[in-house]
């Protein structure tokens, strides 16, 4: 097929950068979805029914409504509500992590849910009729209990957040993805250069998964069930 | 100790509690007895709110339970033993004793993991302290939960079925305990299909069917000569 490795090879400095970047942002936007998606499937699960239909509404924006949109969307919105003139440097980044934060906050919270719900109802029961206030048995014996079996589908979405941070490239963050194609486009060799990025996310996937298998074993040797 | 006046329960349409009075003694050993599905458990779970009465009052230790306040005051003060054990799987039996005491009481680690192995050993279970429940058999989890309620210094313990999830060579060890607690004076309601129990350790026997008291008194008296003709079939059923 004729194609030259040599700009893959010669390249690899600028995508270990990339590459870190992306885990960076990936990392950053888990940190803003695990503390919206705790709070959503708080509010999804609570009695209140305003905290309820807002919660409700919330995912279902952020769910039904394409990433790349949302990215757009908060890339533009975000100087117009806070009524900036000028942009701070490095905005873009700003507006990435916090767009896909916002975008896994919903999934994540969905992922919450459903661990909460999925703990015994006699749990709960045990832990009221000691006594203790309903917040009091979430934090000690639901959540712990709960956190554990939802590490499996968190992994997933930990995932599949890595990948969909290739769509930041849009918004000129120098991720792995527009490292790769400002490459390809430089050099005209497209195939090895996105064979390159496959294989990167692809290393960087793995670990990610291995690390979750990790977690679950290590969380999991209590509970022989 | 449990006054309980004209209690209602629906859930959806179904009405499982038809009007329940009822008057709960300080020390009294009550018996709750029915077939499945008369209420007997519903009735029991009132008294802690786990359920929600639909109407009607129930003032326990002096308190009437409305407010959300007040529930929390009351479940402090009345103990509960489930059917299903319900002991914290990530938490060893020791934890599992130690939790709502520092929680709750906010009695120190130290003084709760004391009352904590206390308990344990009064339950015949010192040496389980470090256990996960995963690795409890069924009357030892079961015993784990009496001690776990006990820790909070209860002056009410309520027992759902408590022997009914158990294999049959379990069910003794774990009524054992229960006569120990009766013994010693402890107001209990229990809901329980072990007549025998009933008949040596009950001061009063409550008998239950669609959601109303059919029959009071008494347990050798309602064994012996039941009343009612639905206290007749159920226990020539059972006896």
């Amino acid at each position: 097929m004729g194609l030259n490795w040599k700009a893959a090879i010669d390249s690899i400095p600028i995508l270990n950068k990339a590459a870190l970047l992306t885990l960076e942002l990936t990392a950053g936007a888990v940190a803003i979805g695990l503390v919206i998606g705790l709070f959503m499937a708080l509010a999804r699960l609570s009695k209140n029914k305003l905290l309820r239909a807002g919660s409700i509404a919330y995912i279902d924006f952020f769910r039904g409504t394409p990433l790349l949109v949302q990215i757009f969307l908060v890339y533009f919105l975000v100087p117009k509500l806070l009524n900036w003139d000028t942009l701070p440097d490095n905005y873009q980044y700003i507006a990435g992590v916090l767009a896909m934060g916002l975008n896994s906050g919903a999934y994540i919270a969905e992922i919450f849910r459903a661990g909460i719900q999925s703990i015994d109802r006699g749990q709960s029961e045990a832990a009221r009729s000691l006594g203790m206030t309903q917040g009091q048995s979430l934090r000690y014996v639901i959540l712990p209990q709960a956190f554990k079996r939802v590490i499996p589908p968190l992994g997933n979405e930990f995932i599949a957040l890595l990948k969909d941070s290739s769509l930041l490239s849009i918004i000129a963050i120098q991720e792995l993805f527009y490292s790769a194609k400002i490459i390809a486009g430089r050099t005209y060799q497209p195939i090895p250069m996105y064979i390159a990025a496959a294989l990167y996310y692809l290393v960087m996937t793995q670990l990610i998964a291995q690390w979750v298998a990790y977690m679950e074993r290590r969380l999991g040797k209590n509970d022989l069930r | 100790m449990i006054f309980v006046k004209n209690l209602h329960k629906y859930f959806g349409k179904l009405e499982v509690l038809k009007g329940i009075d009822c008057h709960i003694r300080e020390k009294e050993v009550v018996v709750v007895i029915g077939p499945s599905g008369s209420g007997k458990s519903t009735f029991l779970r009132c008294l802690n709110k786990l359920e929600e009465p639909t109407s009607g009052e129930i003032i326990v230790d002096g308190i009437p339970l409305n407010s959300e306040v007040n529930v929390n005051a009351i479940r402090r003060e009345v103990g509960m033993v489930f059917q299903r054990f319900n002991l914290f799987p990530h938490m060893t039996a020791i934890q599992n004793i130690i939790l709502a005491q520092e929680v709750v009481r906010k009695t120190s680690k130290a003084e709760a993991r004391k009352i904590g192995l206390e308990l344990l050993d009064k339950v015949g279970l010192s040496d389980k302290a470090d256990e996960y429940p995963d690795r409890l058999s069924g009357g030892q989890q079961q015993r784990v939960a009496i001690a776990r309620a006990l820790a909070m210094k209860p002056k009410i313990m309520l027992f759902d079925e408590t022997t009914s999830a158990l294999d049959p060579e379990m069910v003794g060890e774990v009524l054992a305990v229960m006569k120990d607690l009766a013994r010693e004076g402890m107001t209990m309601v229990v809901v329980t299909h072990e007549m025998g129990f009933a008949r040596e350790v009950g001061d009063r026997v409550i008998f239950m069917d669609e959601g109303i008291i059919m029959e009071e008194g008494e347990p050798n008296e309602v064994f012996a000569h039941p009343k009612n003709p639905r206290t007749q079939a159920f226990l020539s059923k059972i006896l």
